[in-house]
């Protein structure tokens, strides 16, 4: 276990150290002028071009550039934003709040949709309320993250303003929970009905593989409760893709909720990554890029230790 | 080499008299009996009309799709006037005319699905059977490669790629293809390894055939049926993640007629004209819709299962 654990770590920092590296060079990559120019936009003025090159050293070597890059990133240290001069790690912790809180809130409710719809799908498989599923999912896996905000927005202001639902900045639950609320329950709607449509579709794949085992015959003729079948040895099996997929999509999420945040106006990683590449500010776009990464490894290591824990049958080596 | 062609091709002597059908005569007379997928069949037929004669209804209407209209397409007010004889769909909050820039961006969606979707399957069928025929350490290192491209996540690739490069459609085909390349690339290359150790490969291989031959000549053709399916799949995907990047200001340049850029435009002024936050929605909701069903379609159609 505990070997397993230090060699899944170390090459998670492998990963990350190939995603700083690849990023520096997409960036810093080149003459100096051209990257100075890059960095600071089209129609920025000479002066500022100049002085870009300077202050970032865009003379010196690109080895040299990159040893500096990378002693910086192992400080913690992530640089200043270009825009608003203020440091990227303050900027990033500033945005996480709205994504963590967008995050969890929606993983909850897709959980609890998915996998129910997954089950109910897949216990009466190609009956009505299967086939009513399957229609839905199909519906919400053609739906756009975005067109489904927009349209959802357009209902709450429109259609029925009295639901009290708007769009808006992300405000503090500690600070007012009524606005907290008023503001996260849109978002965390939209955002669980696109990825319920996956995991349904997963779970009822899933449940239907393991339930045709010869285990769960034995269950059923020891005569076990269908019930305690159906969720005592159906599901906990059938749940260990599902929890990959859980793992990996709220790591990738909590690296920003790009579509959904820039739909509903919430401030957070995602919605501050859009605005740098909007602006130009690069160091912004840097750290978040190893933030989400980071997120990621990390998410993926938990997925793993996470399995031996549901699936006998796996033991770490 | 002769002698086993002909006995292989020998099969079929009496297919006039039964009329046996192929597997894919088979499969197109199932799919025709699905109502869902000949319904989507249509949508996608009228849909790529929409895109090929774009430049006709830009010449009926005579609206260019990037050209203002402010005398006829806004009132006295300034805002956007609704659908009529002049302006089909109405006209966006610019005075530009809705139902040209919409059949544009037709334009932009199929371009950019159909051609992700081929460079998609065209790479991923190739590492797909290098990978499950050769096995070993090819197989070890494709395998891994496949492992990473999937655990990225797509829009922040493109997020920093676009920051890096500047937004275009090359860039958008290229992300989604290289996103998508590698699913397919995981089935072919399961498939693969199943055809790999049956007696027919057993037998080309022991009359000498080519690694290459095995594998276009032998192994291929057996794979159609799960390629076709999922590149149909990947179509919706990549029209949809094509249309996120436009709406984010990512993806096409921003005065390209494109679904997506329609869309983002009409977040300001959807209160007072629905119409240009519903026509594309619709539109758009309808193409992805219609590809997914017809995949699922083919798939049922091809299963043999059924």
């Amino acid at each position: 276990m505990w070997r397993f654990l230090i060699r899944r770590i170390v090459f998670g920092i492998v990963v990350l150290w190939l995603v700083a590296t690849t990023v520096f060079l997409l960036f810093f990559a080149g003459p100096a002028d051209n990257v100075a120019r890059r960095l600071a936009g089209p129609r920025a003025p000479i002066e500022v071009v100049e002085q870009i090159k300077d202050t970032l050293g865009l003379d010196r070597p690109l080895f040299t550039q990159y040893l500096g890059f990378l002693g910086d990133l192992l400080r913690g240290d992530l640089g200043t934003s270009f825009i608003s001069q203020t440091p990227v790690s303050t900027l990033i912790l500033q945005s996480l709040p709205g994504t963590l809180w967008l995050v969890f809130g929606a993983a909850v409710l897709w959980m609890i949709m998915g996998v129910g719809g997954g089950v109910l799908s897949a216990t009466k498989p190609r009956s009505l309320r299967d086939r009513t599923l399957t229609v839905l999912v199909l519906a919400g896996i053609s739906l756009p993250t975005f067109v489904l905000g927009i349209l959802m927005i357009y209902l709450a202001l429109s259609v029925f303003p009295g639901t009290g639902l708007q769009p808006g900045p992300y405000i503090s639950p500690f600070v007012d929970v009524g606005a907290f609320l008023s503001t996260m329950v849109m978002p965390w709607v939209c955002l669980a009905v696109v990825q319920a449509a996956v995991y349904v579709r997963l779970t009822r794949g899933s449940m239907l593989d393991t339930m045709g085992e010869d285990y769960i015959r034995t269950a059923r003729a020891k005569g076990v409760p269908e019930r305690g079948v159906v969720y005592r040895h159906g599901l906990r099996a059938a749940l260990t893709p599902v929890i990959t997929q859980f793992g990996v999509d709220v790591g990738t999420l909590l690296g920003g909720v790009v579509v959904t945040e820039s739909v509903f106006g919430l401030q957070g990683i995602g919605q501050l990554m859009i605005r740098s590449v909007r602006d130009g500010d690069l160091p912004v776009i840097i750290g978040a890029a190893i933030l989400a990464a980071a997120f990621i490894v990390i998410a993926n290591i938990l997925v793993d230790v996470t399995y031996s824990f549901l699936d006998p049958r796996v033991r770490l080596a | 080499m002769s002698l086993t062609d002909a006995a292989f091709e020998a099969e079929p002597v009496h297919a006039e008299v039964v009329h046996g059908k192929g597997p894919w005569q088979l499969a197109w007379e199932r799919l025709r009996r699905d109502k869902a997928a000949v319904i989507s069949m249509v949508v996608i037929v009228l849909v790529a009309l929409l895109a090929i004669l774009a430049p006709l209804f830009a010449l009926i209407t005579g609206h260019d799709p990037l050209t203002q209209y402010p005398s006829t397409a806004l009132t006295p007010e300034g805002l956007p006037v609704g659908p009529g004889a002049d302006f089909w769909l109405g006209a966006d909050s610019l005075g530009r005319d809705l139902f040209v820039r919409l059949a544009y961006g037709a334009r932009i969606s199929l371009l950019v699905g159909l051609s992700a979707t081929f460079l998609a399957t065209l790479f991923g069928v190739i590492v797909g059977l290098l990978a499950g025929y050769y096995g070993g350490w090819v197989d070890g290192v494709l395998a891994r490669v496949l492992d990473v491209v999937l655990s990225f996540p797509y829009l922040l690739v493109a997020i920093v790629l676009v920051a890096a490069v500047g937004a275009s459609v090359s860039l958008t085909i290229f992300v989604i293809a290289f996103f998508s390349f590698a699913a397919m690339a995981r089935v072919v290359r399961g498939q693969t390894i199943g055809y790999r150790e049956r007696e027919f490969t057993e037998a080309v291989r022991s009359l000498g055939a080519s690694p290459l031959r095995i594998m276009v000549i032998d192994v291929l053709p057996n794979l159609v049926a799960p390629v076709t399916v999922l590149a149909s799949l990947l179509i919706p995907t990549s029209i949809v993640f094509e249309a996120t990047l436009s709406f984010l200001g990512l993806g096409v340049d921003p005065r390209t007629p494109s679904w997506g850029a329609i869309l983002a435009d009409s977040t300001d002024f959807y209160r007072v004209a629905p119409g240009l936050l519903v026509f594309p929605a619709v539109l758009l909701l309808l193409t992805t819709l219609a590809f997914n069903l017809l995949g699922d379609g083919i798939r049922d159609a091809l299963d043999p299962k059924r």
